[in-house]
Formats: C-alpha cells, structure tokens, sequence
C-alpha cells in the first residue's frame, strides 16, 4: 500500500502541505491580502472622484483669474493654500506637501523599527516605534487644522443664487458641510471630507497599532515570544496608509 | 522570584540595510518635491496629468517594494499582490472615460 501511494507522487511540491508556499506567515499573508482588499476600497472612493470630478465643468480660463464657484470644479492649489498662524498670504500646497513629508519620514522610522527587530534589538525598536506615533500625531493634528479650515472657509464666501418662494435669491456661502461649500460643486467637499476622513481614520487606528506594538515591545512581550513578527505585521499596514496617502495627494491635491 | 527572563541575543545594527532604507527615504522626497515643483511650472492637461501619474507610480513602486519588502518575497506572493490591481487600472480608466458622457448640471 505505502509503495503504491510513493509510486503516484513522486516528487513533493512547496503546496502539497507542512511548508508555507508564499514563504511568509499566516499572520503577514492574512494582512496582505487585507492591505489589497483596502486597496480595492480606497481605489473606489479615488475613482469615483475622478469620475464626478470629469462629470462637472471644469474651470475654463487661465490659472491666475481662477474664481470659486460652485458651477465648476476648483483647481486645488487655489484651495488649499493656507497654512496655520499665517494670515492672508497665499501658500498653496505647502502645508499638505509638509503633512506629506511627515507621513514619509513616519513611514522611515516604522521600517528602521522593524529592521531593529529582526535583530531583537527592544531598545531601537521602542525608540523608532516612538517617533513613528509621534509622525502620525502630527499628521493628524494637521489633518484637524486643515478639516477646520476648511469647514470655516475663508475670504469673502462665494455667492450663489437660488430659487425661494418663486423669486432668485443671492446667498453667500461660507465655508463647507456636506451640502454646499464654497470652493465648488457639492461634491467636491463631499468627496474632500469622504476621502481624507476614511485615510485618516486609518492613520488613527495606525497609531493605536503602533501604540500597541510598543507597548507591548517595552513589557518585552516580544522578547519571551522569541521574535518581532508583530512589527512587521503593523509596519505593512503603516506603510500601506503611507501609500495611500501618496495616491490621495496626487489625485486630491495636485491634478 | 523563579521568574525567568529570556536571553535575548541582540544583533548588531545592519548599517548597509539601514543606508539603503534612508536612501529610499531620500527618494522619496525628492520625487515629492518634483511633483510639487511640476504643480506650479507645467501648464495644467492630459500631459501633466500623466507626469503625475508616472512619478506617483514610482514613489508606490519604492514604498511597496522596499519599505513593505514585497521585492524580495517570493514571486507566488509578489504576483498574488500585483495581478488582481489590473482591474483597479481597468476601473479607473472606465469611470473616468464614462464620467466625460455624463452632465451633471
């Protein structure tokens, strides 16, 4: 019986079982194929963007003329171009390009962590998992100024006419909420809120991994576990976020 | 107290694989920085649309393969990752086609 069965598989491939085939754990396999799943998700809200956006009529004159309007799409750069305790003096793109800059140097930190912990090293990897919280910290506290701003508004508000009781009706709108904004069609602060709001709910819930990670890094979970998969597993998911961000940063912001 | 705690070899830091990672980061920066440059330069259309694109592609490509190390894992998983984004390619290309033919106001 047993000769029969060497006789049918003669050879024994990485699939046939007791190996891993991908050559990664479970754990890190499962958050690929979730990190792809999410990728798939905000592709959905990016594309859908670009669908709305090449819907509506685009801004038709030159740039240095640009005027908000709630009929045609805004050019970004003529929105976002305000920086925190800075007044009237127009920036455009520096605070999202420094917000940019400190995503990507997070992303630095996260993988000098787990470089340090494939050589179980705890104290390099509670340093760099620090400063990796601290970069999200700090993103995030942008992202909440630059929501502010945004829901505020600035300048003069743009006007707006609309039927009431029969009669068109001049309105100025100030700031933006889901239904009307001053920077363009509804949808564009719509899509404004949607899209950074779901990235930066997942740089939050980042940070409370990476808050995780390092806590349990410090108690020296890790250390009795024999090894630092963990940072690992979390770094894919930040770097991920960071990746993300890349994409919205040249959709959002710059086309 | 029989409360043991491991012994933990702790390797020296690979400075050739820590060089690598900070050079990456500089690229990074800099493709971000030209993109930033390019913002403000180029006319806006499809080309600088594009260029965009291209350079946004470059800076997923570093951050994919090096800071996620997808590069040096095995090509099953590799290809496992990358394949099924040809329907994200796909879907971009026909919603932003099909957004042309739809007036909104």
């Amino acid at each position: 019986m047993s000769q029969t069965t060497a006789a049918v598989s003669p050879g024994k491939s990485v699939w046939d079982g007791g190996t891993s085939p991908m050559g990664v754990s479970y754990g890190k396999l499962m958050m690929w194929f979730f990190l792809m799943s999410d990728a798939f998700t905000f592709s959905g809200l990016l594309i859908t963007y670009g669908l709305v956006r090449s819907s509506n009529p685009a801004y038709a004159g030159p740039v240095q003329d640009f005027f908000f309007a709630t009929t045609h799409w805004p050019i970004p750069e003529k929105v976002y171009d305000a920086i925190p305790f800075v007044h009237g003096i127009e920036l455009p793109l520096v605070f999202v390009g420094f917000m940019t800059f400190v995503l990507i140097m997070s992303s630095v930190t996260m993988v000098l962590a787990v470089e340090a912990g494939h050589r179980m090293d705890r104290q390099a990897v509670e340093k760099w998992m620090l400063w990796t919280i601290l970069g999200g910290l700090t993103f995030l506290s942008c992202q909440a100024w630059e929501w502010t701003h945004f829901i505020i508004g600035s300048g003069d508000g743009t006007a707006t006419s609309e039927v009431v009781n029969g009669q068109w009706v001049q309105r100025i709108i100030q700031g933006a909420n889901l239904h009307e904004n001053q920077y363009g069609p509804p949808a564009f602060a719509d899509f404004f809120f949607f899209i950074t709001g779901f990235h930066g709910f997942h740089v939050f819930s980042g940070v409370l991994f990476n808050w995780l990670i390092y806590y349990n890094a410090a108690t020296g979970v890790y250390d009795r576990r024999g090894h630092y998969e963990m940072v690992e597993k979390v770094g894919l998911y930040w770097h991920f976020v960071d990746l993300v961000w890349v994409f919205v940063f040249t959709f959002f912001y710059l086309v | 107290m029989a409360h043991q705690e491991p012994q933990v070899v702790v390797l020296p830091p690979n400075k050739e694989k820590i060089k690598k990672l900070w050079r990456v980061a500089l690229i990074l920066l800099v493709v971000t920085m030209m993109e930033f440059i390019i913002a403000f330069t180029l006319p806006h259309g499809p080309a600088k649309t594009s260029l965009f694109v291209f350079l946004t592609i470059v800076k997923a490509g570093y951050i994919v393969g090096e800071f996620m190390h997808l590069k040096y894992e095995v090509k099953v998983l590799f290809w496992s990752v990358l394949i099924p984004m040809i329907f994200i390619i796909w879907m971009l290309v026909a919603f932003v086609y099909e957004g042309t033919k739809i007036v909104t106001i």
